[in-house]
């Protein structure tokens, strides 16, 4: 138990355990809660067992012991029932509190407009863009500290996950939805990001840098980006697209003006209802068909 | 020569063409070996027609050890190339193959036959029936999982091996994605043996209901069987799912159809919803019989009825309906919003309450009980510490917000070997080391399997729990290899030395088995562990009609009545046994499935549509057969008993 806390605690913490965002926050603290009430869980399942195979094993009782025929007790049941019950809907409201948390703009930012990028990835790269200061990144990215961020999530190809463990949890980019994923970075610093979600022979290297900076180091940047990078062309997005691993790249101009994200959206999908989803999918497939 | 090319591995390997030549040899020593020593006809009369479920039993447990021993080799690989920083010991593509056919394997072709062996072996005797309700369909049943599972295990050598996971994912497992015919065999061959599956579920659940000994009440069935109808009754809701989708899989891929394709109207996500309202109650299909055997043996081994029968019931009912419920904690990350997430989250946290109750149930049976650590009973004790930190886990992913840290690393993948391993293979192994005397003569030596019950435990804890670690420091399953940075280096280093002790657990369990074969005693008698449900009420080896006169049954466990409390389990005269006739159909049946499977992998359009006549063929001949079966006179009888040692 000792190893276990200092394993998941101790000065070498582990990605998930060294937040430096809220969401991942967030998601830190439900995990250490969780993993201590289940801890004590599986102590007390241990040291009944161990009672109970010490004090009843054969070797301590007489030849003679016949044990009882029990059928089982009501109130013992009963207890066996309520206790995990009572867990598991303490568990459930803390669930269920996270997900609206995690789901939404990062709390204490909600006052601030989010910089919004989208991340698209290809076999196996990540291409980040940003529409409204017009430039656009290959496998790096770079973020401005204490505010909001609102990735846009689509995939050119397999399905995969966008992940940077230290910032929030995953979410899958799809060729046929676009998702959204709420993060905020508190701190400056560098950061490991990837696709989680298996993809092919590439999969393994499909990483990317994450760089956190003060907003004012973050616009210096976007204006030398802007002064230096070469705009991006259909064509030569077409060949980033190529399936293969690709350095860090810069462009000004993004691959949205003529290779759009997807139009269905995670949150137009909760509030769809069927009749409308059916419709807008029958027309996409008019469009698509030829 | 163009059409032979397609056959060629598309990323050939000094290993796989050892193995090419090592299948071609073996093949040719069976060949050999059957023709030397003149055993054909024993092989046919007896195995290859036989309509019999306990040889059918033992095919499927044969079969299932096979199937370990080949996922085994695909595991040992894997941690093998993990153990060390960007090793260099394989390449993605060959890593990506292993893990898709260690998962495959282990879930379809090893874990499966597994249950179904218990299930033929033992649901019959445990309710006093002479066979199950149709026989020959059973037959079928083996014969079509065993075309699955060589169709699937001859990929790698001819063709090359499904690469996209054992969840096979779209688009990824798409033709555009995935050119190699690898996918081809995994939807075909899960499908071949997916139909057997289907078929025993409805074999299984209409023995269970309708030939149950008098006086055997549905509440009076031992935990086994109830665990096992349970199971098929998920098997006849669930399997129907995989198959139209892995239906909908093969027109994509071989027909052109876009049901998953990335546009014209596709939907990939849409297959991951179908593979997990099937994949979510097959974890289940697998974990409620293992409960059921883990039931009987805590139960035979504290000398104690087992505690809260009717909550333990209860609990089965609940845990099938619930597990038809959650399949979508399978991609909470899929960007479903927070309300959707939020039902399932709850919906697969309630899963942990029936299971506790079963959990505490069989602590309640040792307590007061009287504990004998035979080997079957230290894979029971193992199971409970070890399944409960497996369960816990569960509940920490089923936290939905919390699950976007832990998907697709390996916390996942410690979570879910941390269930099945002691879960289901620990229950598989205490359940073949209990049963085998029964089905054998002889008992498996004790020594060697506590010698294995070590390796395997220690070996496991070692294996699986630094991937709770590594995953929580962002190491992402399925990835063949990490940089040296990332620190993930000694757990996985820990992991393989892990892994290899399992491995050497496996094969003392090989020399186990031949060591008793030489040197245990055959005079052990039908009750060598002094058991209490019906299937130790019979004689061993078992004959062929399993109870001479069927029994009468007063509670569910009417042995143990019989033997302590006087209850008289045989009444009445000898009669007459009307059993069913051997048939060669399964066995064809099987083969023309396999024809059938291999050409639409490769396109081969005549022969597939040749065979799918075939199948047609033999289906109508089985219409206007009459086969009426033979009956055992009971002079047969009589002689049989006494050569087994007196009438029971």
């Amino acid at each position: 138990m000792m190893a276990l806390v200092f394993v998941l605690t101790g000065c070498d913490r582990l990605l998930v355990f060294d937040p430096k965002g809220p969401q991942a926050e967030r998601q830190a603290n439900d995990i250490m809660l969780s993993i201590g009430i289940m801890a004590v869980i599986v102590i007390v399942v241990m040291v009944i067992l161990a009672f109970i195979l010490f004090k009843y094993r054969a070797s301590k009782q007489p030849d003679n012991y016949e044990p009882p025929h029990i059928e089982g007790n009501k109130w013992v049941e009963l207890v066996c029932v309520g206790i995990p019950i009572l867990i598991v809907a303490y568990l459930s409201f803390v669930s269920v509190k996270s997900n609206y948390i995690v789901e939404a703009t990062p709390e204490g930012y909600e006052d601030q407009e989010p910089l919004v990028v989208y991340a698209a990835s290809s076999d196996w790269k990540w291409h980040f863009s940003y529409p409204e200061e017009g430039i656009e990144t290959v496998n790096y990215l770079y973020i401005p500290t204490d505010r909001p961020l609102e990735f846009r999530l689509y995939s050119y190809g397999p399905i995969t996950s966008f992940w940077i463990p230290q910032l929030g949890g995953q979410k899958y980019a799809m060729s046929d939805m676009t998702t959204t994923l709420h993060l905020a970075a508190d701190q400056a610093g560098e950061y490991m990001g990837r696709n989680a979600n298996f993809s092919g022979k590439g999969f393994a290297e499909n990483t990317f840098n994450v760089t956190a900076m003060s907003q004012a180091d973050f616009d210096d940047w976007v204006k030398e980006v802007k002064e230096t990078a070469e705009p991006i062309t259909e064509d030569t997005f077409e060949e980033l697209l190529e399936p293969g691993h690709l350095g860090q790249m810069t462009f000004t101009g993004t691959h949205l003006d003529f290779s759009p994200a997807p139009e269905h959206t995670d949150s137009e999908m909760e509030d769809m209802d069927m009749e409308d989803m059916d419709m807008e999918d029958m027309e996409n497939m008019d469009h698509s068909g030829h | 020569m163009e059409f032979f090319e397609r056959f060629a591995i598309p990323n050939p390997s000094p290993a796989i063409y050892a193995s090419m030549v090592a299948i071609a040899l073996v093949s040719i020593g069976i060949v050999v070996g059957l023709t030397y020593f003149k055993k054909w006809g024993y092989l046919w009369r007896e195995w290859l027609t036989t309509v019999d479920h306990k040889k059918i039993g033992i095919m499927y447990l044969v079969s299932a050890l096979l199937m370990l021993f080949r996922g085994g080799a695909d595991a040992i690989m894997m941690r093998a190339q993990l153990a060390v920083p960007d090793n260099k010991l394989f390449d993605a593509q060959h890593y990506n193959e292993i893990f898709t056919t260690h998962g495959v394997v282990m879930i379809i072709f090893m874990a499966m036959p597994f249950i179904f062996a218990f299930m033929n072996l033992v649901v019959p005797l445990q309710i006093g029936a002479r066979d199950v309700a149709f026989p020959r369909l059973n037959a079928i049943s083996f014969w079509l999982f065993f075309a699955g599972a060589m169709l699937f295990n001859i990929s790698f050598v001819i063709g090359g091996s499904p690469d996209a996971g054992w969840t096979s994912y779209f688009p990824l497992a798409g033709n555009d994605f995935s050119e190699s015919v690898g996918t081809n065999y995994y939807m075909l061959a899960i499908q071949i043996s997916g139909i057997g599956s289907l078929m025993t579920g409805i074999n299984m659940c209409t023995t269970i209901l309708k030939m149950r000994a008098p006086g055997m009440t549905l509440m009076k069935m031992p935990m086994f069987t109830w665990s096992a109808f349970i199971a098929n009754v998920i098997i006849v809701f669930a399997f129907p799912v995989l198959t139209v989708a892995l239906i909908m899989g093969t027109t994509d891929r071989l027909f052109g159809t876009q049901f998953f394709t990335t546009d014209n109207g596709g939907m990939d996500m849409l297959w991951a919803n179908f593979f997990w309202v099937w994949g979510h109650p097959e974890v289940y299909i697998l974990i409620l019989p293992a409960f059921g055997i883990y039931s009987e043996i805590i139960a035979t081994f504290s000398r104690r009825n087992l505690y809260g029968y009717t909550s333990m019931v209860a609990s089965m009912v609940l845990i099938s309906l619930l597990s038809f419920l959650v399949w979508t904690h399978h991609f909470f990350t899929m960007g479903q919003g927070a309300l959707t997430n939020s039902i399932f989250s709850i919906t697969t946290m309630a899963i942990a309450v029936p299971t506790g109750v079963k959990i505490f149930n069989w602590l309640f049976t040792m307590w007061k009980g009287k504990i004998r650590f035979t080997v079957p009973m230290l894979y029971s004790v193992a199971f409970i510490p070890l399944f409960t930190i497996g369960g816990v886990t569960g509940v920490m992913l089923a936290m939905s917000a919390a699950d976007y840290q832990y998907h697709n690393t390996m916390f996942l993948v410690a979570h879910f070997h941390n269930t099945i391993i002691p879960g289901v293979v620990f229950a598989m192994l205490a359940g073949l080391t209990y049963y085998w005397p029964k089905f054998f003569g002889f008992m498996l030596n004790e020594k060697l399997g506590k010698v294995t019950f070590w390796l395997l435990t220690v070996g496991f804890v070692l294996a699986f729990f630094p991937m709770y670690i590594t995953g929580l420091d962002g190491q992402a399953r399925r990835m063949y290899t990490y940089s040296e940075s990332t620190g993930f280096g000694p757990l996985n280093m820990l992991s393989f030395v892990g892994a290899a002790l399992m491995a050497i657990g496996f094969v003392v369990i090989v020399y186990n088995v031949y060591y008793s074969f030489k040197n245990s005693s055959r005079d052990i008698g039908s009750d060598p562990w002094d058991a209490r449900s019906l299937e130790w009420a019979t004689h061993t080896p078992v004959p062929e009609y399993n109870f001479a006169r069927t029994p009468q049954i007063s509670s569910s466990e009417s042995f143990w009545d019989a033997k302590k409390n006087g209850h008289v389990l045989f009444k009445g005269e000898l009669e007459e046994i009307h059993m069913p006739n051997n048939s060669g159909v399964p066995f064809i049946l099987g083969i023309i499935f396999f024809v059938a499977g291999f050409s639409f992998i490769f396109g081969l359009w005549v022969p597939a549509i040749i065979a799918l006549i075939g199948v047609f063929i033999c289906l109508g001949l089985r219409s206007f057969e009459l086969d009426h079966g033979h009956h055992i006179s009971v002079k047969e009888i009589k002689e049989t008993e006494e050569k087994l040692g007196g009438a029971k």
